[in-house]
């Protein structure tokens, strides 16, 4: 594994070792010392084009982690936001010996591009409307800790699929795991060709709850109001929205996830968002050893 | 500039594909075709045994980029890439900076092309000023200018108007004009990138749908049939437009159609790479769609290849797949590729090439002197190409400015060896003169 671009370029034993190892790394985190050796000596660049301090600061505490030198190029305030192209700012980080680098862009495919003009790994930290193979790879590390399993688990995906690189970068990597995904959305903002997916397709929420070990609420922009991919955040909240009568129809052991960050009152109540089975928090904290472990198996560290 | 050179011989060519006979040219014409000519004094003799005699080529669809964007391609350096691909005669869309929405900007082109001289210019003139899809400009100026304007377009964005666009085929009938329309629904592909469609779905970009094409030429073949109009539509690209336009013509709507060399052999999924080069409008679609358009092409529903020649410097393409400009370039590669997919597959013979490249682009833009039948007493605007030579596109190779080619590393089945217009080589040897 060279670079990690897509949650489909992973095949069942890659992803699960990468959670395997996320899990070995965890208990780093539980120390007083925190810190591993293992990247000493490499520069890994965050390459943020969008805000996202939570992202970025993941990545950051992942390869501080490892020991590894950070520098954040994000792209306010620096020569990017002068209108470097990409390429300049690719061959920029070549020249300083970036060994990995963690790029956030609001284009689709950017890393793709990227990787054909660095030598270093490139990790795909979100872009456009494509994926986020780490926030992925932390919701089913997630599950795994949660669930105990991933093999024949059903989850529900809920909200703006159509927009949505986190729902993308699950529908591969889950059905890759042998769980079986659920895409819940009013047809508008699924993508033309779901039914090609490897994944159910439903319009009605209350139906698949009952049916659902795992929900997983998506940010849904309440501008999409605008350009009537609905035609009120009341309507959209009424029919997809999580609140605590709906999650009480779901399995006992259910758990609510959510990408973050959380629109309270549009896709889920206040109420769902503070109980003990929405899993928010955790997978913040998953992620950091999940970056972890991509990092380490990326970057090779000996 | 090539200068004018009296007598040329060509020994041995086959036109449009058949038996070889010799051709000779002078003073522009075709004066002799048959077994052994003898060689006037003076003569130049040009071996053309096993190569393939079409009358020259001529596109309907040429992106020139002067007056505006001289770092992409000018009249000159478009005209000799032309020349390269066989064309002795291409139309110059009207998307340029300024516009060329007025008698002045299409006569400066005009004349461009002229002192070029690699082929004949023909500018195409804007339907609505400054494309801008709210008023005529003045195509009336235009067909009278020095340029003789007969094709009207405001390629690159569509007349979306309704009411605009019956006006407009209306006012050409005056002077046997015609409208070259971009299909393209704006509400329906508004931000789209790439053909709706699995492809876009996985990759997160926008989907430029199938639909919105189609919509606007059954839209169109009704308004043309209605006012009793002609009505050219540019680059067809779906399976649907196809039906549709097949169905218009057996109405009798009087509608013509082209494809690029590029929507009959690339697919969409070639954006999994993101790499622009394969960005383009209207985008790369599906195998199912390619073959639709070849059958098209071959049943004569779809009249003519069109190159939408579409030069773009480096840096607008070296950048992500949604900042980059769309388009590709085309002149000296569509010959090739139409051979590739129309001869080699038995779809189409030579000489349905030449009417499909030669003589019905030419009937649909009233270009006189080309497009003509290989025989005595004709304009020498002549090809002469090597089915039997396969060539591996070089993007670094190009005779033009720029090297946007989705063929680059791509291996062509043959190559051209000269071209002539009004009996004077532009290309020989397979090099520009
Ligand atoms: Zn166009």
């Amino acid at each position: 594994m060279r670079h990690l671009l897509s949650a489909g370029d992973l095949d069942r034993d890659e992803a699960t070792l990468i959670l395997d190892t996320a899990g070995e790394l965890a208990q780093v985190g539980d120390r007083s010392v925190k810190k591993l050796p293992t990247l000493r000596g490499r520069t890994v660049v965050n390459l943020f084009y969008e805000d996202s301090t939570r992202t970025r600061t993941s990545f950051e505490l992942a390869a501080k982690r490892l020991s590894a030198d950070v520098i954040n190029f994000s792209a306010k305030g620096s020569s990017v936001s002068k209108g470097e192209s990409l390429k300049d700012t690719a061959l920029t980080l070549q020249a300083m010996g970036a060994d990995g680098v963690v790029i956030r862009h609001g284009a689709s495919g950017a890393p793709h591009r990227l990787a054909n003009w660095v030598d270093g790994s490139v990790l795909n930290a979100g872009d456009g409307t494509h994926e986020h193979p780490t926030q992925a790879l932390l919701d089913a590390f997630t599950m795994r800790e949660r669930l105990g399993r991933l093999e024949g688990l059903r989850v529900a995906v809920v909200g703006d699929i159509l927009h949505s690189r986190v729902a993308r970068s699950n529908v591969l990597l889950l059905t890759t795991l042998g769980a079986h995904v659920t895409l819940v959305a009013p047809p508008t903002l699924l993508p033309v060709s779901v039914h090609t997916w490897p994944c159910e397709v439903s319009y009605d929420l209350d139906e698949v709850l009952p049916e659902s070990d795992v929900v997983m609420m998506l940010r849904v922009q309440a501008e999409r109001m605008h350009d009537s991919f609905f035609p009120s955040v009341r309507e959209y909240s009424r029919n997809y929205g999580l609140d605590g009568e709906r999650l009480s129809r779901m399995p006992e052991e259910a758990i609510v996830m959510h990408p973050g960050p959380m629109v309270r009152g549009m896709e889920i109540s206040a109420e769902v968002a503070d109980s003990p089975r929405c899993t928010v928090t955790e997978q913040v904290a998953n992620g950091v050893s999940l970056r972890m472990a991509v990092l380490y198996l990326l970057l090779g560290g000996s | 500039m090539p200068e004018n050179q009296g007598t040329h011989l060509i020994r041995g060519a086959r036109p449009l594909g058949d038996d070889p006979v010799d051709l000779l040219f002078e003073n522009g014409r075709i004066t002799a075709i048959g077994p052994d000519l003898p060689a006037p004094d003076g003569a130049e003799v040009v071996d053309a045994t096993g190569l393939i005699a079409l009358p020259g080529l001529v596109d309907l669809h040429t992106h020139l980029r002067e007056p505006g964007r001289e770092d992409a391609e000018t009249v000159a350096s478009g005209s000799r890439a032309a020349a390269m691909g066989g064309y002795t005669a291409v139309h110059a869309m009207a998307n340029t900076d300024p516009v060329a929405d007025t008698a002045g900007v299409v006569e400066q082109v005009w004349r461009l092309g002229q002192e070029a001289g690699y082929c004949d210019v023909r500018p195409v003139g804007a339907v609505t000023v400054g494309l801008a899809g709210e008023r005529l400009s003045e195509i009336g100026a235009m067909a009278d200018s020095a340029a003789r304007v007969r094709v009207f377009s405001d390629d690159g964005v569509c007349v979306s108007d309704a009411l605009l666009m019956r006006r407009a085929l209306e006012y050409v009938k005056a002077f046997d004009g015609v409208i070259a329309q971009h299909a393209q629904e704006p509400r329906l592909t508004e931000g789209a990138q790439m053909n709706e469609g699995r492809v876009s779905d996985r990759l997160g970009l926008p989907g430029w749908p199938a639909v919105a094409e189609e919509a606007i030429i059954a839209r169109d073949c009704l308004l043309a049939q209605h006012v009793g109009s002609r009505l050219h539509v540019c680059h067809v690209s779906t399976k649907g437009s196809v039906d549709i336009i097949r169905w218009a013509k057996e109405r009798g709507c009087d509608v013509t159609a082209e494809v690029t060399p590029h929507h009959l052999i690339l697919t969409d999924d070639l954006a999994e790479s993101y790499d622009p080069v394969y960005k383009v409008n209207p985008p790369l679609r599906t195998a199912e769609d390619v073959q639709a358009l070849r059958e098209g092409l071959a049943d004569g529903t779809i009249d003519i290849v069109a190159t939408d020649h579409a030069p773009h410097p480096v840096e607008a393409k070296e950048t992500e797949w949604s900042t980059a400009a769309m388009g590709m370039i085309g002149l000296e590669t569509a010959l090739g590729v139409v051979h590739r997919t129309m001869v080699e597959t038995g779809l189409l013979t030579w000489a349905q090439v030449a009417e499909r490249m030669s003589a019905a682009p030419a009937r649909i833009g009233r270009v006189g002197g080309h497009g003509r039948e290989l025989a005595v007493g004709e304009p020498a605007n002549i090809v002469l190409y090597d089915p039997a030579a396969p060539v591996e596109v070089d993007a670094a190779a190009m005779a033009g400015k720029s090297g946007n080619t989705p063929f680059r590393g791509m291996s062509l089945p043959g190559r051209i060896i000269a071209t002539f217009l009004r009996g004077v080589p532009t290309v020989l040897e397979g090099k520009i003169k």
